[in-house]
């Protein structure tokens, strides 16, 4: 029972998990893209697209980061190279991902994906409880906790993440400096583009094997909300992620246990718990200070 | 906000588009809330409508406007389609009522009918379908199937017609298997295939061995394709997605009663009806019986050719949860009260919404 628990939860929580990433590594280059929803959506029908036409669910993989990245890129040109507005951008681009999305995937409504197969390694996945948990997952599992390592040593412990840390937090003594703020937030932007699309790819390809419009249902806006939950951190990513897809799987399982605990009450949980989480992280103000990026959604022009 | 960039979109191609309709033929709008890609609601009506296209050829043309949010913008767009020489024009969702009605006042020569409502005017006349008969024969066919003797029931919200459901099928249930049970679980959504799945998954780890929907995705029954369990396609023929997991589908099909509108108007017979059809007329479409034991597919045949002659899943004695009789032995609950359930029959271990 909790091994079943724990399998649907992980596949709750790994789009979150992807999506959510990427948009922390772009706030902490001092870019906010409320995006996340519109290049998640292009990636699950990119991937959706090219798994059945080509077969192959890995291909639908890359080419939902693919989708998700090029999405990004136009929120780039527009903010960063035109000194757009960023969350007037993003919530166009929010938009614009719905709508070009159920263009794209209209003729392949109706239609059965493939799904990505999890591992299978002989003699590990049979292990009693933890075998599927541990060793039955499917790829994108695995390479979301590798994200997790990934982007912590890459923003805590190495050079190019000091860089980004530095543009988010103060971009005109990061261009005194020589660095250029708008290539950094470019390759930040891309990433969480990349990132979403994965997210996007993982609900078309592994998690329900379908495409409909609109099959996102929030999740991004759900993704955005963890990277403040997480007060921009990896590891709390990892944390709010499990814990929102915990709550939604929980209260499932409650009410087929026939809890009569109102099922609205438990769907709003997770926002709660944000809510929470903002009311602790400000009443801490040096925390606050610290990890936030400090100039999150201001738009930068360099001066020469 | 999306909803109403798209809409706009659509009304500014349709006011060029249109103006140059030939006056001969009949002109029939489709107004829908969902996106016709959403192979459920909406997609089922816009397949009625390829259905006149097909049926009447170029008797007529047909417009529709798709995303439509329920509300004032609502409005707009019957108005503009009433504006630009539609003959008739249907309003698919509940939520369409009052806009739908009020352009119907303010254009009288216009024909207008809208589904699953209840107000209706000299040129607006209502139409629906009896989707409960189809579920009373899923409850048969649950019990009959059922290892487990419990069934997971997805629902999105607590309306007359989502409740409406779960009694038909509780009463086909038990008609087969009175200690039969389902265990019931509202996902608050009309339609998110990830919860979808993660409720078919929590439903089967609990002992379930049958799924059945009031959801719209195709989540959920290929949850039980790949558990090698059994689940029922909603609004659509979901084989498919779950070609050993489909026991059967209830599918909207609206093509009949559309057909038979456009013709009337065509014929210049139309009046406002109140049509609320069901399996006989063929707007309640049972997909095929499969991956069942001929015995409980000899039942569901039998129940539904029952239903085809004039039965009423809905007749007494029916007692409600609290034990109370609703209805005595052989009365028939009349369509009022079946649009306005709020209460559920004996037997269902869930506490309705409030």
């Amino acid at each position: 029972m909790l091994e079943a628990f724990i399998l649907t939860v992980i596949t709750a929580a790994t789009p979150l998990m992807l999506a959510a990433l990427g948009e922390l590594v772009v706030e902490r280059s001092g870019v906010l893209n409320l995006g996340v929803e519109g290049m998640m959506v292009m990636g699950a029908v990119a991937g959706f697209a090219v798994t059945i036409s080509t077969g192959s669910p890995w291909l639908g993989v890359l080419a939902g980061a693919a989708a998700g990245l090029l999405t990004s890129l136009l929120f780039a040109v527009v903010t960063l190279t035109l000194v757009a507005n960023q969350v007037a951008s993003g919530l166009a681009l929010t938009m614009f991902g719905l709508g070009l999305s159920g263009l794209i995937g209209e003729s392949f409504v109706g239609q059965p994906g493939i799904k990505l197969q999890p591992a299978n390694i002989p003699g590990l996945t049979d292990l009693p409880v933890v075998g599927r948990i541990l060793f039955g997952q499917d790829a994108l599992v695995y390479l979301s906790f590798v994200m997790i390592v990934v982007v912590s040593l890459f923003l805590f412990r190495s050079r190019a993440g000091l860089i980004l840390r530095a543009v988010g937090d103060n971009h005109s003594s990061a261009h005194a400096l020589g660095y250029s703020v708008i290539k950094v937030r470019y390759l930040a932007v891309m990433f969480g583009g990349a990132m979403a699309g994965l997210g996007g790819a993982y609900l078309s390809v592994a998690y329900t094997p379908l495409w409909v419009e609109n099959m996102t249902a929030g999740r991004g806006w759900i993704a955005l909300a963890l990277v403040v939950f997480a007060s921009w951190t990896p590891l709390r990513i990892f944390f709010g992620a499990y814990l929102f897809g915990a709550v939604t799987v929980l209260q499932f399982h409650a009410q087929a246990l026939g809890i009569g605990f109102p099922s609205q009450f438990l769907s709003m949980l997770p926002y709660v718990a944000t809510v929470v989480v903002l009311v602790a992280i400000s009443g801490n103000r040096r925390a606050t200070l610290f990890n936030t990026p400090a100039c999150l959604g201001q738009s930068f022009v360099p001066d020469r | 906000m999306k909803k109403t960039v798209l809409l706009a979109g659509t009304a500014l191609a349709l006011a060029f588009g249109i103006s140059t309709a030939e006056a001969a033929k009949l002109k029939a709008c489709w107004v829908y809330t969902g996106p016709i890609g959403d192979f459920g609601y909406s997609y089922q009506h816009d397949q009625g409508r390829l259905a006149v296209e097909k049926e009447l050829g170029d008797k007529v043309e047909t417009a529709y406007v798709e995303n439509v949010a329920e509300g004032p913008d609502a409005e707009r767009v019957f108005e503009r389609f009433a504006r630009e020489g539609c003959g008739i024009v249907f309003g698919t969702s509940f939520g369409f009522m009052d806009a739908e009605l009020k352009v119907a006042k303010k254009f009288p020569k216009v024909k207008f009918e809208h589904a699953t409502g209840y107000k209706s005017a000299p040129n607006m006349g209502l139409y629906n379908a009896r989707f409960y008969e189809g579920r009373y024969i899923l409850g048969q066919i649950a019990a009959k199937e059922s290892k487990a003797g419990v069934a997971g029931y997805i629902v999105s919200f607590p309306i007359p017609e989502v409740v409406m459901g779960i009694n038909a099928f509780m009463l086909g249930a038990q008609s087969v298997n009175p200690n039969f049970k389902a265990k019931i679980v509202w996902v608050n959504s009309w339609f998110d295939p990830g919860k979808e799945a993660d409720a078919a998954k929590a439903l089967f780890d609990q002992g379930a061995d049958i799924i059945v929907q009031h959801t719209d995705s195709t989540a959920a029954i290929q949850v039980a394709e790949e558990r090698g369990l059994k689940g029922f396609g909603q609004s659509s023929d979901m084989a498919k997605f779950a070609p050993k997991a489909q026991l059967t589908a209830i599918v909207d099909n609206w093509g009949p009663h559309y057909i038979k509108s456009v013709k009337a108007v065509l014929d210049g017979t139309w009046k406002p009806g109140d049509a609320w059809e069901g399996i006989k007329d063929g707007t309640v479409h049972m997909a095929d019986f499969a991956n069942m034991s001929d015995d409980t597919k000899k039942l569901a045949e039998a129940t539904e050719a029952k239903i085809v002659a004039g039965w009423n899943p809905f007749t007494g004695p029916i007692a409600d949860q609290d034990g109370k009789e609703r209805y005595a032995a052989g009365v028939v609950a009349p369509d009022k009260d079946l649009l306005g359930m709020n209460w559920y029959v004996k037997g269902v271990d869930d506490k309705l919404p409030q």
